[in-house]
């Protein structure tokens, strides 16, 4: 299912509520939502995220609109790359990592929910598909951080190389001096993050969204 | 039940022996509280020899009248300090029963104590409390409060604040006046007015008492703040109630009229709280900006600006608490930019000094005052209101909580409602209010007092006993210990970032929207103006990295170079990470003849510089002097190797001073590439350590049995001996192949290893 007519009727928007494990009203509104930033049109394009105001201040907005784009997003098995638009369907599973935790939910799918967030995280973070994340990559992460401020000169490579310092004890523990580290993977990721509770803290409020305030 | 062990543990230990130091603690004690109630009157008797006959000159006269008051205060300080000492001499009661009780029980000791001597025990002063011994307390929990953890949740701390409290003094005051109003009680001259006044003291949460026991259990972060929020936030819902019921309490009704003042005082007096701490903490942070140059008195800023608006808003009956909270967080992150890391430090042992000895003296004058003051017990009233008050507590938990889990992401569980339901104590705010009565209006005060003592009693005893087996029992979530790490800095960070970019993608104006948004403007207008010079344009994540490398700094001089774990330690170090890809692969076997040709070469530039030693310079204070230096460089360089394990400190930074020195005197950058050149008598510094794989491997070659110990011997293996033997001194053995390896300072960076590496290279060039 790649691009909608201008209203989706009830079984799409049912199907889609069940898929991504949003509310039949929120499923409206993002769909709302969807057409006015891509003016009407069936698909998404970067251009149309990039033209949104408020995001200009953001500095990390190139890696969170192409993670719109990333088809690792968009489902479990997919391969990799990129794709240049997006229909409805993608927009709202990518728009799903962000759920928050229902309050009846067994731990499985706790633990599922909490993968599946630190996987787009993840993501996000290892820009080059290799499933670590390097050195140079981490370093990028934190440039794009600083990147607002003027003058970080090689600030930003020393603390990439703090952080990575860091993770490497975490996840390895003794290592040779030989012996080099290739890169942050996925398990040495969950690793460092266990302490703290991305299910709850990875969310969006989706209940109440005022489509007034909706800008341009 | 970890209770049970420890009783069955203690009783089976020998009986307890005092031992010497508690008679000292016990004597000390005496001798401070006798003389609080003797009053003498000395000086008397000085006053009488007038200059009528000329008599001899007095030597020693006694004259206590003349310093007798703050003798007395600090008697009572050096008091309540003794008793602090004296609990964690003796560490089993301490585990057991929380400091507080502790405290008032010496309070009703002293009070006893000074009851027999005949003297009229002091009662807590309400002036005395609230103008000096409650704004510490506040200051440091405000200071310290952790603002991410409040911000998150304040939409339920307010809620169990304003509602909670409201509905609390309301079904307390009107139960009681339902049970005053039963005849036969002989209560009935209780109206309802006073019984609301009542209920609205007694139903305020006391913040000294729930700092006092929660300080101990170590709960988790949320339960924490949830509580200890709600009884910060409920002073101004106390005052206001408090104000209103004792005004219109001799006039016997109240009007709608009344009420609705009544709401729009709550709204003044909270936010006007607020608005007086906000403008006392951005004036502080103003001056703070100037004082680079008298960095001593900064820290006197901070409780002077903080105290000043306590005071101000107590002159106005605004919320003295809110001003304080509300001084101390807005001031904080800007006076920390500015001032320097010793007033830092000041700043805080000050603060928990004074709120340590302020909570001290609350609970112990707790207990001195229920000696002294007039009692008027009534079984009725005194058991009802404890009734009512637990009940009053549980229902509004529950109640509340039902409301509040709509709107929650995370819900709050049983176990959470119910240790903030136990967590309610009260505490000597609500002693103070009561203590402040007219008696003219409020003819039962007595009683009031009465009842307002056994439930604090009965809150801080049982209640602060039972609550941390309670912890247990229920397995309720601890505090986590863990250290703030770069990476979660980064990860929180790109997590805020990524979600107010997704709400900005959704067009949803949520709580992050708002937040950066706060965030920014701070950066924009605020920080210019409030941080001195650079700093204010100090990203976050710089300036948390600067103070982590600080602290790891100032923890690896403490500890002398050794690190704080043990064994365990990670073997992990930067080479791991960064290997230089940029060295062509040489071939294993191309690599061991170059690493050959520089060890001999090594050996000999060593040996020509043992012989220069020996011969030429042969004093012996020199040498003496010259190893001293030596043991001293290597030293600092295991603090250097070990803090290259822990930080990158990029070389452009300022270093302890111990690695400044050692870089300054050794430059081995320049010698390296002199090895080859003969003749110079150069001392070099040889980069070989003891860890060092090669001079490991020479150490287990041949080892002589029953050698004494002359530091680290290195036996050259050398594949052509012919060169060696040119000068060579040896002090006195067999193998003239033996020398003693001068160990010797090397440059800070990358591990010798990778640095022979480069000078291979830069040589092969």
């Amino acid at each position: 299912m790649g691009a909608f007519h201008s209203r989706p009727d009830e079984n799409d928007i049912r199907h889609l509520a069940e898929k991504t494990g949003f509310s039949v009203e929120q499923v409206e509104i993002l769909h709302r939502r969807f057409k006015q930033l891509s003016r009407d049109e069936d698909t998404l394009q970067r251009e149309h995220l990039y033209g949104i105001p408020d995001l200009e201040c953001n500095p990390i907005r190139t890696q969170i609109v192409a993670a719109f784009f990333d088809k690792r997003n968009f489902d479990k098995d997919s391969p990799q790359g990129t794709v240049q638009e997006i229909g409805f369907e993608q927009f709202l599973t990518v728009m799903s990592h962000f759920r928050p935790l229902k309050l009846r939910m067994t731990e499985e799918q706790r633990e599922q929910l909490r993968l599946e967030k630190l996987q787009f995280l993840f993501n996000m973070y290892d820009l080059d598909n290799d499933g670590k994340i390097s050195l140079e990559e981490y370093r990028h992460v934190v440039y794009e951080l600083l990147s607002q401020n003027p003058q970080i000169g090689n600030e930003s490579a020393a603390i990439a190389d703090a952080a990575m310092l860091e993770a490497a004890t975490i996840c390895m523990g003794q290592m040779e001096p030989d012996q080099v580290y290739e890169g942050i993977t996925f398990q040495d990721f969950l690793k460092m993050w266990t302490g703290i509770d991305i299910e709850t803290k990875m969310h969006v409020r989706f209940l109440k969204m005022d489509n007034t305030t909706l800008c341009k | 039940m970890p209770v049970r062990d420890l009783l069955r543990t203690s009783s089976k230990l020998s009986p307890f022996q005092p031992r010497y130091e508690h008679l000292l603690l016990l004597v000390c004690v005496l001798g401070t509280v006798l003389p609080l109630g003797v009053d003498c009157n000395p000086s008397a008797e000085n006053h009488q020899n007038n200059g009528t006959q000329k008599k001899s000159f007095p030597v020693l006269s006694f004259d206590y009248l003349h310093v007798r008051l703050p003798f007395e205060i600090a008697l009572w300080i050096l008091l309540a300090s003794l008793m602090k000492l004296g609990f964690h001499l003796i560490p089993r009661l301490s585990n057991i029963v929380p400091e507080s009780c502790l405290l008032i029980v010496v309070g009703l000791l002293v009070g006893g104590l000074i009851k027999v001597v005949g003297e009229a025990p002091p009662v807590l002063d309400s002036k005395v409390f609230f103008l000096c011994l409650l704004p510490p307390i506040i200051l440091d929990a405000g200071y310290f409060l952790p603002i991410r953890a409040f911000s998150e949740n304040t939409g339920t701390i307010l809620m169990f604040a304003v509602i909670g409290t409201l509905w609390n003094s309301f079904f307390m005051g009107g139960m009681l006046y339902a049970v005053c109003q039963i005849p036969g009680t002989g209560l009935e001259n209780v109206g309802l007015l006073p019984s609301l006044l009542f209920g609205s003291i007694i139903s305020a949460v006391d913040p000294v008492a729930v700092l006092a026991v929660f300080e101990e259990i170590h709960i988790n972060e949320l339960l924490h703040i949830l509580v200890f929020g709600e009884s910060l936030l409920n002073d101004a819902v106390t005052v206001v109630l408090y104000h209103l019921f004792e005004e219109y309490a001799g006039v016997g009704s109240v009007t709608f009229m009344d009420v609705l003042l009544g709401v729009i005082c709550f709204l003044v007096v909270s936010l006007g709280g607020v608005f007086m701490g906000i403008l006392y903490g951005l004036i502080a942070a103003f001056t703070s900006r100037f004082t680079s140059h008298t960095r001593v008195i900064e820290p006197l800023f901070v409780f002077l600006y903080s105290y000043m608006a306590y005071l101000s808003a107590e002159v106005f009956h605004l919320s003295g608490i809110m001003a304080l909270i509300a001084c101390g967080v807005v001031m904080r992150p800007y006076v920390e930019a500015n001032i320097s890391q010793k007033s830092h430090t000041t700043i805080k042992y000050f603060l928990k000094m004074w709120s340590s000895v302020s909570e001290t003296l609350i609970f112990i004058f707790l207990g001195v005052s229920t000696v002294a003051g007039p009692h008027q017990w009534n079984w009725i009233f005194v058991g009802c209101t404890l009734l009512f008050c637990l009940v009053s507590r549980v229902l509004g938990v529950i109640g509340l909580t039902s409301i509040i889990n709509k709107f929650r992401i995370v819900k709050l569980t049983t176990k959470d409602q119910f240790i903030i339901a136990y967590g309610g104590l009260r505490g000597a705010i609500a002693f103070s209010l009561g203590f402040l009565l007219d008696k003219g209006h409020f003819p039962m005060r007595d009683m009031f007092l009465t009842a307002i003592i056994t439930v604090i009693f009965f809150t801080v005893f049982v209640q602060g006993m039972t609550i941390r087996p309670l912890v247990e029992l229920l397995a309720v979530k601890k505090k986590q210990e863990t250290k703030r790490s770069i990476n979660e800095e980064i990860h929180t960070q790109f997590l805020d970032h990524l979600l107010t970019g997704i709400e900005d993608v959704c067009g949803h104006y949520g709580h992050h929207h708002w937040k950066d948004k706060l965030s920014r403007f701070n950066k924009k207008y605020i920080k210019k103006c409030l941080i001195a010079g650079e700093r204010s344009k100090e990203p976050q994540l710089i300036a948390f990295y600067h103070k982590m490398e600080m602290k790891q700094a100032i923890e690896l001089v403490e500890s002398g170079g050794i690190p704080k774990i043990p064994s365990a330690v990670s073997t992990v170090s930067m080479q791991n990470i960064k290997p230089k890809r940029a060295l062509p692969q040489l071939s294993k076997g191309k690599e061991e003849e170059i690493r050959n040709i520089l060890r001999s070469n090594l050996q000999r530039t060593r040996q020509r510089l043992r012989s220069y030693n020996r011969h030429t310079l042969m004093a012996d204070p020199y040498e003496d002097a010259w190893n001293q230096m030596l043991i001293r460089r290597q030293k600092a360089r295991q603090l250097e190797k070990r803090m290259t394990n822990y930080l990158t400190v990029p070389a452009n930074h300022p270093d302890s001073p111990t690695m400044m020195r050692s870089r300054l005197s050794s430059d081995p950058q320049g010698y390296s590439l002199k090895l080859n050149s003969g003749n110079v008598p150069a001392i070099v510094v040889d980069p070989a350590t003891p860890q060092s794989p090669e001079s490991m491997k020479l150490l287990e070659e041949s080892s002589k049995p029953g050698e004494e110990d002359q530091g680290i011997v290195m036996r050259a293996k050398l594949p052509e001996s012919s060169r060696t033997d040119d000068n060579v001194f040896t002090p006195g053995e067999d193998s003239p192949k033996e020398q003693r390896l001068i160990r010797c300072l090397s440059d800070p960076g990358p591990p010798p290893e990778e640095e022979k590496d480069d000078e291979y290279q830069a040589f092969l060039n």
